[in-house]
């Protein structure tokens, strides 16, 4: 598990707009990659490009190569269904399917894969709750309905549902920033655990969460409104929020604009 | 989910001018207009409502009553429908019974799968330039007149059914149900009539369904698809389970309309009193058909008969509806609703 992404000279448009311009950067494997930026920076539409969920939107197109160990993403005959089995995605606002159980949400990934055994389930259900550490909440009601659950914790279930699939990336969109500040700590802390067995990207609005979870961190931008977003540069977090090489960088976290 | 933030300190100093208890002016209620009037009309429509239902329930009531208290033989069980006879005036609805919920049963297991299926080419397979249009087509099947669908349903369509029919009653002949027993009779039988319902009742269902489709949050679609679903997986994990509560409220619709739907069945059905589970044997009847056959010749008796064949469809209607709202209610913390 956990294989390393190589992105060179990736665009991605929207009909006819550009929104992100010539991304190339390489993630490495075990580790966490925080993107931050602006609003419109094109962050997310980049996160989105990675498991090739970019394109369900309408006239939504992307040039370039997403390799992810050598394989690229969208080379000719690769099915975007397989691309999103392999990276897996948390989204902004928790999204558990409401008519689902507990349960069944974990264990939605594994039964569109074609898993039906129930003992193997079960026991992937278990595991990936206990991943998530949402296992000593849940586990006496799993046959609960997902949204009954707080926030915080659907978002973990989120979690858990992306990692039963047993993906090699964990895409995570903002993962926090519908939740409250103890929620939002145990995800960081879940994120600080699921970086030994998955490479990990998360886009937030966040500085402070950037540099509290992430190994590396790129800083997006983009040069005015309707123009396409960029990347500025990628480096160690601890480089980026103490001597960035770019001027924009620093100006961005030390908020003086953005 | 999330407690409300703590009160600013500084809003519960009272208003020194006002006495203890009482709201200061500024907070006291305005009671404005448009509010006091909105609130009439919207609980006024719903008072409405109920008295529309009840007035028509009790109508029903009264005249069944005189009716039923003349029946001399079982109203629910026998199949002689004649109750101006003074001698022996019979009620017997079985026939219609039977005819109006095997119709609208033929219909509905035609119609259902079909409305959903086009809903879901139209709300998620169609491109847009198609979708529209075809939309259109099919809100415009609903506006065509029932007299027209019977018309249709007795000038084409059972000239046009022998062929099925005779497939039918060579493959499915086994089960009975699918039987002929005369062949080359017209098919003006209750399976006639339930094909032509079904195209009847399409439109409301696919409408209905169509737009609880579109309703389906577009984050429980990416959830799916980043799982790794297809696009039928997709539809199967998030769409349909969400708009299962949708999609039985638009089968109701649909249900109602087949079952009362009068002139176009009057029209192709040939109607007799002949109770027979050969579903492609011309005859049978429903309530309303046999309402709009018979009240022009009806006497004081036979039109409160016809009254209470009324009654019994206006209970049918209940129990079926009330069953629907079990079963979604049922489901309820599962609809997706508080999500």
């Amino acid at each position: 598990m956990a294989k390393r992404i190589d992105v060179s000279g990736l665009s991605a448009f929207y009909g006819g707009t550009k929104a992100i311009e010539d991304i190339s950067m390489t993630i490495e494997p075990r580790s966490v990659t925080a993107f931050i930026g602006p609003s419109g920076c094109g962050k997310s539409t980049f996160l989105r490009t990675l498991n090739r969920m970019h394109e369900v939107i309408p006239g939504a197109r992307v040039e370039g190569k997403v390799l992810l160990d050598d394989e690229n993403l969208y080379g000719p005959g690769v099915d975007p269904v397989a691309v999103r089995r392999t990276v897996g995605m948390v989204f902004q606002r928790p999204n558990p399917f409401p008519t689902m159980s507990i349960y069944d949400n974990v264990a939605a990934g594994l039964k569109l894969a074609g898993v039906k055994k129930k003992s193997v389930l079960d026991g992937i259900v278990e595991q990936s709750l206990k991943g998530a550490n949402l296992w000593k909440e849940v586990h006496n009601r799993l046959n609960k309905p997902g949204a009954g659950l707080s926030g915080g914790q659907q978002q973990r279930l989120c979690i858990a549902r992306a990692i039963a699939v047993q993906p090699e990336v964990l895409l995570m969109d903002e993962p926090c920033s519908a939740l409250d500040p103890i929620s939002t700590l145990a995800i960081e802390d879940l994120i600080g655990e699921l970086k030994s067995r998955f490479t990990i990207v998360i886009v937030t609005h966040n500085m402070q969460q950037a540099a509290r979870v992430s190994d590396r961190t790129a800083f997006f931008n983009l040069a005015g409104v309707g123009q396409p977003g960029k990347l500025i540069e990628l480096d160690d977090t601890q480089r980026i929020f103490s001597n960035p090489s770019v001027q924009a960088t620093e100006d961005y976290i030390s908020g003086r604009f953005g | 989910m999330t407690s409300a933030p703590p009160d600013h300190p500084g809003d519960r100093t009272p208003a020194s001018t006002t006495p203890p208890g009482q709201p200061s002016t500024s907070l006291r209620g305005t009671g404005r207009l448009g509010d006091v009037l909105f609130r009439l009309a919207s609980s006024g429509s719903g008072v409405l409502l109920l008295v529309i239902m009840a007035a028509i329930a009790g109508f029903l009531l009264y005249r069944s009553g005189m009716a039923l208290s003349q029946d001399k033989t079982n109203f629910l069980t026998t199949f002689e429908w004649d109750p101006d006879n003074i001698v022996k005036p019979s009620f017997g609805i079985a026939v219609l019974a039977f005819g109006t919920i095997v119709s609208a049963a033929i219909a509905m297991a035609i119609a259902v799968p079909i409305a959903i299926g086009i809903a879901l080419f139209i709300s998620h397979y169609a491109p847009r330039r198609i979708a529209q249009p075809f939309a259109y087509l099919v809100d415009l099947l609903a506006a065509v007149p029932s007299i027209v669908y019977g018309l249709w349903g007795a000038l084409y369509l059972v000239p046009h059914m022998a062929g099925l029919n005779d497939w039918l009653d060579h493959y499915l002949g086994w089960t009975y149900v699918f039987k002929v027993s005369q062949h080359g009779a017209p098919a003006r039988n209750l399976f006639t009539v339930g094909i032509l319902l079904a195209i009847m009742v399409l439109p409301i269902i696919t409408a209905v369904s169509r737009e609880v489709f579109r309703q389906v949050p577009r984050m429980h679609e990416e959830a799916a698809l980043a799982l790794g679903a297809t696009r039928w997986e997709m539809v199967r994990t998030a769409v349909l389970p969400f708009g299962r509560p949708g999609i039985i409220s638009a089968s109701m619709l649909g249900l109602g309309r087949a079952l009362g739907e009068t002139i176009a069945v009057a029209t192709v059905l040939s109607a007799n009193s002949k109770l027979s589970l050969h579903l492609l044997d011309a005859g049978g009847g429903t309530f309303a058909q046999n309402i709009a056959l018979k009240f022009g010749e009806a006497g004081k008796p036979g039109m409160n008969a016809l009254m209470a064949s009324g009654l019994v469809l206006f209970v049918i209607t209940l129990l079926v509806n009330g069953g629907a709202r079990l079963i979604i209610a049922r489901r309820k913390e599962y609809s997706g609703a508080n999500a």
